[in-house]
């Protein structure tokens, strides 16, 4: 361990401002291969939220990882992800098809979160929006079919309300109805129970993101609001 | 140190002979049992119902009412511009003011479950007697820190929670997300072939904040018994942080003030003469015990 005797005290100012730009470089190399990995990865379409969860975004900045919520949830529908899983790694997510969210009153969960990377405020169940259940293949679902399957309608927390069934004229037998299930997603709460009982093999109805779910109206349309948007302003040119 | 290694059948014979096997490792098996206890207490939530712990060293809840917090985490979400629930800060305070009390390295010897994973490496490397490779800057690990509390200002997320080894080890255990131990393989053979200590001595940002919280604390190693010391230099082999030993065997103070301490104790078990103890160092400064060990024939240098 026979270190060289250094005629100064300590190191000198050269060889403080040396080790710094080097230090500060390989740290600088590292810290954007961490940051480009760590935000490259992305929530898959099918990974779902916790209630109350934030935007994607302020969540990754909110959520400590710890699990807590996790080990809330009474019916061990959340987990955290692992690497290179459908979330970013260590944040708690959820599979509608495996296990879906069973609403609990109380919301667990939100309350168990420390961080506030799931809100508070969101006291009431039915206001989550986790995500809103698409009717996404027609082609398979046994009711577009002309059979009266339903389990999606059947299961749902809020029956008659996020998903109702719209009678229509059977065009094949030409003498029988189909009831086709419909989603609402203003109150949709993305639970995915429907997505979870569906007794195809792959679902046909799914629980996608809201961002993915849902279209976006530009801002200068002007039948956003239809109710006060009459056909009469409409047509006389829409001066207010 | 090589030939002090030929001299002697095996390392710390001295210290087992002199003070029985059990004095010889008693805070390394201490340690273990902190490490490993800690583990458990969190364990036994997931896997029996028996939740003292919950959460993971991320954030935590102790018995449903106390809430804990890894300060890291919590400056990576402030810097990030988020703020947080109350219960995250007050838990951030709870654990820093607590290592700022015991000695803020007190986390990495007592309480990292990753410290097993290095110390393993370490054993290994004096096991085998691995030629030591040019060492790495120790101040590395504060510009480690640096980064990790910037790169929240510059993406906008908690970045540096994709790789820290803690939480991932954690999260193996009690959430059984196995694929992260691979991580822990990678710092153990980086420690075992790369450079000596290469993780917690070099690199671990959370160690670097954890030693800025403990530079206060009250409690620390000290070298009491420095003039008896023989050199026969075992506590340099097992010192994780063998810098910080010099200054108190051979300078003017036996405290060690250096907070890269990890105050592991390890150098209290393997040292034969009895030289360190661990003290309150301000009961200690009022006692003059002896002001210049006899030891230091010249000057050092050092700090």
């Amino acid at each position: 361990m026979a270190r060289q005797e250094s005629k100064t005290q300590g190191i000198n100012r050269r060889q403080f401002l040396a080790t710094t730009a080097r230090l500060s470089c390989a740290v600088a190399l590292a810290g954007g291969g961490i940051a480009a990995v760590a935000s490259s990865q992305q929530l898959g379409p099918q990974a779902i939220r916790p209630p109350g969860a934030l935007a994607e975004q302020d969540f990754l900045s909110a959520c400590v990882r710890c699990g807590l919520c996790v080990e809330a949830c009474p019916y061990d529908t959340l987990k955290l992800a692992r690497w290179f899983e459908e979330a970013p790694t260590g944040t708690p997510w959820f599979e509608a098809r495996k296990v879906p969210c069973e609403m609990c009153d109380d919301i667990p969960c939100i309350k168990a979160c420390p961080s506030g990377a799931l809100e508070q405020e969101l006291t009431d169940i039915d206001q989550a929006k986790m995500g809103i259940a698409v009717l996404i293949d027609e082609k398979n679902c046994l009711n577009f079919k002309g059979l009266r399957c339903d389990v999606c309608y059947r299961v749902c927390p809020l029956i008659d309300n996020a998903i109702t069934l719209e009678r229509s004229r059977n065009e094949r037998s030409g003498h029988h109805a189909m009831f086709i299930p419909v989603v609402n997603p203003d109150t949709c709460t993305g639970c995915g129970k429907c997505e979870h009982a569906c007794v195809l093999d792959e679902a046909a109805i799914k629980v996608l993101p809201p961002h993915i779910a849902m279209g976006k109206t530009a801002d200068h349309d002007t039948y956003i609001d239809t109710e006060n948007t009459t056909l009469d302003m409409l047509n006389k040119g829409f001066e207010l | 140190m090589s030939t002090a290694k030929v001299e002697k059948a095996r390392f710390a014979d001295d210290a087992i002979r002199e003070l029985g096997w059990w004095k010889a490792h008693r805070f390394l098996l201490l340690r273990r049992a902190s490490q490993l206890g800690l583990l458990a207490l969190f364990a036994i939530g997931p896997l029996w119902g028996l939740w003292l712990l919950k959460g993971n060293l991320s954030s935590s809840l102790l018995l449903d009412t106390i809430p804990m917090a890894d300060p890291l985490v919590t400056l990576q979400l402030l810097t990030s511009g988020h703020v947080p629930e109350a219960s995250l800060l007050i838990g951030a305070a709870i654990i820093g003011l607590f290592y700022a009390l015991m000695g803020g390295r007190v986390f990495c010897s007592w309480v990292c479950p990753v410290n097993m994973v290095t110390d393993l490496a370490a054993y290994l490397r004096r096991r085998f007697a691995l030629p030591r490779t040019p060492e790495l800057p120790r101040q590395l690990r504060y510009f480690m820190l640096a980064l990790v509390l910037l790169l929240p200002v510059l993406t906008g997320v908690a970045a540096w929670e994709w790789l820290n080894p803690v939480p991932v080890l954690y999260r193996a255990v009690l959430f059984g997300a196995g694929a992260g131990l691979g991580l822990l393989v990678a710092i153990f053979l980086a420690d075992l072939l790369i450079v000596e200590r290469m993780w917690c001595s070099h690199l671990c940002p959370s160690g670097a904040l954890f030693a800025l919280l403990g530079k206060l604390s009250p409690v620390k190693m000290t070298a009491v018994n420095a003039k008896d010391c023989n050199n026969c230099m075992d506590c340099f082999v097992v010192c994780p942080e063998r810098q910080v030993l010099k200054p108190a065997l051979k300078g003017q103070s036996p405290i060690i003030t250096d907070s890269d301490c990890t105050q592991c104790g390890r150098c209290i078990d393997v040292c034969a003469k009895r030289v360190f103890q661990y003290k309150n160092r301000f009961t200690f400064q009022d006692n003059p015990l002896q002001k210049s060990p006899r030891i230091a024939k010249k000057a050092e240098n050092e700090q």
